[in-house]
Order: structure tokens, then C-alpha cells, then sequence
């Protein structure tokens, strides 16, 4: 069992708060770190492995301080974000020199590079790789000494969705194996897939924690907003807010349209069209006004 | 104190890229130099004691100290690529001291080796001047690449300053300014020369022993402090 634990972190550059008190507890299994790009994930996970002290609170894994700690690294594969990795070594020759300065030797290489299957490219030199590539093999570089806690930064970032489901079959698999697996993300449905367990990120504050199913239903519940345009917008108002899937409608004379805000999402997606056809009125215009990822979040904030 | 797997890629990384050919570049240069005025003076103790001094040790064993000193470390932070390292349980001035060994060892071949060919081809190491530039040319090797391995690893223009220091510090200023002189690696070496050379062809503005304290204390201090500086390397994120 190892537990990473983060007590009261913050982290600033200057005046700029990177990362504002964050305490959690990062257990066994497959933890997603979500937020924003900018919410301060990677300084949270670079202090996490060890690479950037924080300005206050603490970083312990099972009890053992993170920050200036070498023999710390023993428990601790790091996938990092940034793509250089000595291009001019062969992916073979790059986790074998890996796998050296962990005292270890050439099998526990040829191990790591199977588990990523990179055996049929890993003569070839890194610099020839695809994104993909490049990440099977920084996981082998990081998998080489079987740690006990796995960080990865936007291990998804740029990768096709063929790379992307045998990386999340893999971690899915480090995660039933009893590892404490930590990774990155600004993409919900990624986290969604893989994770049973997140961490909500945004603006340097710890926003939600905990399954993601409950913080998945507090995003799909939240009210919706919605831009509808029709051909008599002052009738399709009055059928739609007679239904309890609705809290509010403001008719917008200067956009012409109506300005919806529904509560129950899946209700008043099967409403909008059944209640236009009865009505014989036309849509013309059907947008979420809302839908971006920082709207999402700044309502989990909130709630 | 030393690991191998750190050497074989800082070597790989040092001559491999771009960098080796600057790196052989001015040692060929030299060579070059030294064929052609030996042609054209002949075998002149004067004139070679000048062109070792003024261009090889002067010149040629600074920049190749820079590139080969900062080169051992800087490009590996500055790509990030450094977190390899860092992400494994080894000490730190392990990493540092390790990479030293491997930036004296180029400089030491780019610099001292293409010193005593250009002297013996400048006037057969006549009155040992041949053998005492290479001399000085090693000993400056290790403290340059201990200095240079330094500015890299604490700043993200080591190369600017490296450059500055080597040209501008121990070339124009150390002529001008006297006392410049004293705290100038290569009036450290030529003290050296001077011992193994004898004679009034070699000299040095700093006496051999305190040249040989400033050596060891430089070159200690600089590699304790780079190994100090890695320990708390900050690797800034993306964001």
C-alpha cells in the first residue's frame, strides 16, 4: 500500500499563487488530477515527484518527506510531460540506461519494454518515434523498477485514440494491480474512463475530490443553458416552462431567441423537440451556451 | 562516485551533436596555423611559445572548456530531459562529479592533445615548450570544466557567459588590468608551464603555489556547489 499525501500545499512564482493550500490523499488504484490547463496541475505533480518545493505545507509518501529525498525514487515512476528524452539513443539503449541507474540491468528493460509493447521499435532511434511512442517508452522508462507510485503528466496529450486505449488498458491494469496510479488531465472524458477516483483542480485550489461518478452527476445536473431560436419563440416558452425540467426563460429581443436554463438535462432534451412538434413550431436554432470546460468547473466550484 | 550510465550519455550527448564538430573545429584550426607558420618562420621557440600561449591556451582551452563543460549538463535542463536523472535514486554530486569527469576528459582531448601536435610541428618541443603548454592546457581543462559545468547548471545562458568570462575576463581584461590577472585560470596553468618549461619563455603573473591553492579550491568549490544547486533543481512546468 502506498499513500501519497499532500497536507496544506501552496505553491507560489512571485506574486502568481500556482497552487493555493491543497491537501489530499492519493491511495491505490487510478487517480485522475483534473482541472484547466493553467489550474495548476503539473506544479502539483511536480511537487509531487519531488522536482519543485513547496512554498508551504508537505509532500509525504508513506511518511518520507518527497522534496530533496534521491532514495525516495526507489517507489517512484515518473512519466513527464515534456517530450525530450535523449533522441539520440535508441528506445532500447534509453530504458536499459534507465534501468542502470537504478542498479538494475538489461532484463528488467526488455520487461518494461514488453509491458508498453515496444519491442518491435526499440531499436530504432527516439528521435524517429511518433507521440506515442515516445510515451510507451517513457512508461517503460518509468515502469523499469516496479514502483509502487506512478505519476504522469498529460499522458494523453497528442495521442491517436489506438494509443490512447492500450495506454489507459495499462494503467487500468497498474491500478488492479495494487499501484498507486496519479495522472494529469484537462480532458473530462479521458479522466472519466480511466479514473475511480479524481481530484478537481482549478485555479490552484483543490474544487472536488472524490468518485467520479458523484462529481460526473454534479456536472450533468447543473443547470444548462441554452440558445433557442424558433419560428414563434413566445409559444415555445410557454409550453417549456410548464415543465419542471425548466427553471427559467428570458426571451432576448435583441438576439431574437429564447435564453433557457434547464435543471434536469436529460428531461428537457427529450421535451425541447416532443413540445416543438406538438406545437407545430420549428427550431431553428438549438445551442448550449455553456458547454465550456471552465464553465463545468467553475460551477463545481461552487457547488 | 562516479556512475557509468550517467558518462556513456553525457559522452553520447557531448559528441554527438553539432557540438563536436565546433568542438574539432578549432583544434584542426590551430594544427592548421601551426603548419603554416612553421613554413613560413621555420622552427622560431619565440613564436611558438607565442601562438601556444596566445591561441591555444588563451583562446582555444576556454572555449573548448565552455562548450564541453556547459555542455555536460545545460542542454539536459534546459530540455527538461535532465528529469531522467533526477527521477532515479542517485546523489546528486554523484551526477555532478560524474559529469565533470566526463567534460575534463573532452577538454582534455579537444584542447591538451591538439596543444602538443601544434608544438611539436611549431618547434619539436625545442626548450620542453611543447610539453609545458600541454601541461598547462590539462591543468586548465579540469578547472575550466569544473567552472563551466557550474554556469550550466545554474543558468540558462551559460554559454553567453562561459563565452564572456573565457574572451572577455582572462583575454582582454586579464591584459589590461593586472590584478585581473591573478584570478585568471590561465595565469594558473602557465605557473605550471613555467615550472616544467624553465627558462624566461613561459611565465606567469601568479606564483606556482598559490596558482596550485586557486586550482584546487576552484575546482572543489565549483563542483560542491553545482552539486549543491542540483539538489534543489526546480524543473518549471508548462503552465
Amino acid at each position: 500500500m502506498t499513500t501519497l499525501q499532500i497536507d496544506h500545499v501552496s505553491r507560489w512564482f512571485g506574486n502568481v499563487v500556482a497552487v493555493n493550500d491543497i491537501t489530499m490523499t492519493i491511495g491505490p488504484g487510478v487517480t485522475g488530477l483534473l482541472g484547466p490547463n493553467g489550474a495548476g496541475k503539473s506544479t502539483l505533480i511536480n511537487m509531487m515527484g519531488g522536482f519543485l518545493a513547496p512554498s508551504t505545507g508537505t509532500v509525504t509518501l508513506d511518511g518520507q518527506q518527497v522534496w530533496r529525498n534521491e532514495a525516495i525514487y526507489r517507489h517512484i515512476g515518473i512519466v513527464p510531460e515534456r517530450e525530450a528524452m535523449y533522441d539520440f539513443l535508441t528506445g532500447r539503449e534509453f530504458v536499459v540506461a534507465n534501468a542502470e541507474l537504478h542498479g538494475l540491468g538489461a532484463k528488467a528493460a526488455q520487461q518494461a519494454l514488453a509491458t508498453v509493447e515496444m519491442e518491435y521499435a526499440q531499436d530504432r532511434k527516439i528521435s524517429t518515434y511518433s507521440k506515442g511512442m515516445r510515451q510507451r517508452v517513457k512508461m517503460a522508462s518509468a515502469l523499469v523498477h516496479d514502483p509502487s507510485l506512478l505519476l504522469l503528466d498529460e499522458p494523453f496529450n497528442g495521442m491517436d485514440p489506438r494509443q490512447r486505449m492500450q495506454l489507459m488498458d495499462l494503467l487500468r491494469r497498474m491500478g488492479d494491480e495494487g499501484r498507486t496510479v496519479l495522472f494529469s488531465s484537462h480532458i473530462l472524458e479521458e479522466v472519466e474512463q480511466l479514473a475511480w477516483h479524481i481530484e478537481v483542480v482549478v485555479a490552484g485550489r483543490h474544487a472536488a475530490s472524490g468518485d467520479f461518478r458523484k462529481i460526473r452527476r454534479l456536472m450533468t445536473d447543473r443547470p444548462h443553458r441554452y440558445l433557442v431560436r424558433s419560428s414563434d419563440d413566445r409559444a415555445l416558452a410557454a409550453a417549456l416552462i410548464a415543465d419542471p425540467s425548466t427553471s427559467g426563460i428570458e426571451v432576448d429581443l435583441a438576439e431574437g431567441a429564447l435564453r433557457i436554463q434547464a435543471v434536469d438535462f436529460g428531461r428537457f432534451t427529450a421535451l425541447l423537440p416532443k413540445v416543438a412538434r406538438d406545437h407545430g413550431i420549428r427550431l431553428l436554432t438549438v445551442s448550449p451556451s455553456d458547454e465550456s470546460l471552465e464553465s463545468v468547473f467553475s460551477y463545481l466550484v461552487a457547488a | 562516485m562516479y556512475d557509468p550510465t550517467v558518462a556513456r550519455l553525457t559522452y553520447r550527448a557531448l559528441l554527438g551533436r553539432r557540438r563536436a564538430l565546433i568542438l574539432g573545429a578549432l583544434p584542426l584550426l590551430l594544427i592548421v596555423i601551426s603548419v603554416i607558420v612553421r613554413a613560413l618562420v621555420g622552427a622560431d621557440d619565440q613564436t611558438a611559445s607565442d601562438l601556444l600561449g596566445g591561441l591555444a591556451l588563451a583562446t582555444m582551452v576556454p572555449i573548448i572548456g565552455v562548450i564541453a563543460g556547459t555542455g555536460a549538463i545545460g542542454p539536459e535542463i534546459d530540455d527538461g530531459s535532465v528529469v531522467y536523472l533526477l527521477s532515479k535514486p542517485l546523489k546528486r554530486p554523484t551526477i555532478i562529479f560524474t559529469k565533470l569527469i566526463v567534460a575534463i576528459a573532452v577538454t582534455m582531448v579537444f584542447s591538451a592533445l591538439p596543444t602538443l601536435i601544434a608544438g611539436f610541428i611549431l618547434n619539436g618541443n625545442g626548450q620542453q615548450i611543447a610539453v609545458a603548454y600541454t601541461v598547462a592546457a590539462l591543468v586548465s581543462s579540469i578547472a575550466y570544466a569544473a567552472l563551466f559545468l557550474l554556469l550550466g547548471t545554474v543558468s540558462r545562458h551559460a554559454v553567453v557567459f562561459g563565452l564572456v568570462y573565457a574572451l572577455v575576463w582572462e583575454a582582454l581584461f586579464g591584459s589590461l588590468v593586472a590584478g585581473a590577472r591573478t584570478l585568471s585560470v590561465q595565469q594558473w596553468s602557465l605557473a605550471v608551464a613555467h615550472k616544467v618549461a624553465g627558462g624566461d619563455l613561459v611565465t606567469s603573473d601568479v606564483g606556482l603555489p598559490t596558482a596550485t591553492v586557486l586550482l584546487v579550491v576552484v575546482t572543489v568549490l565549483a563542483t560542491w556547489y553545482a552539486g549543491q544547486k542540483l539538489r534543489s533543481l526546480t524543473l518549471a512546468g508548462e503552465e
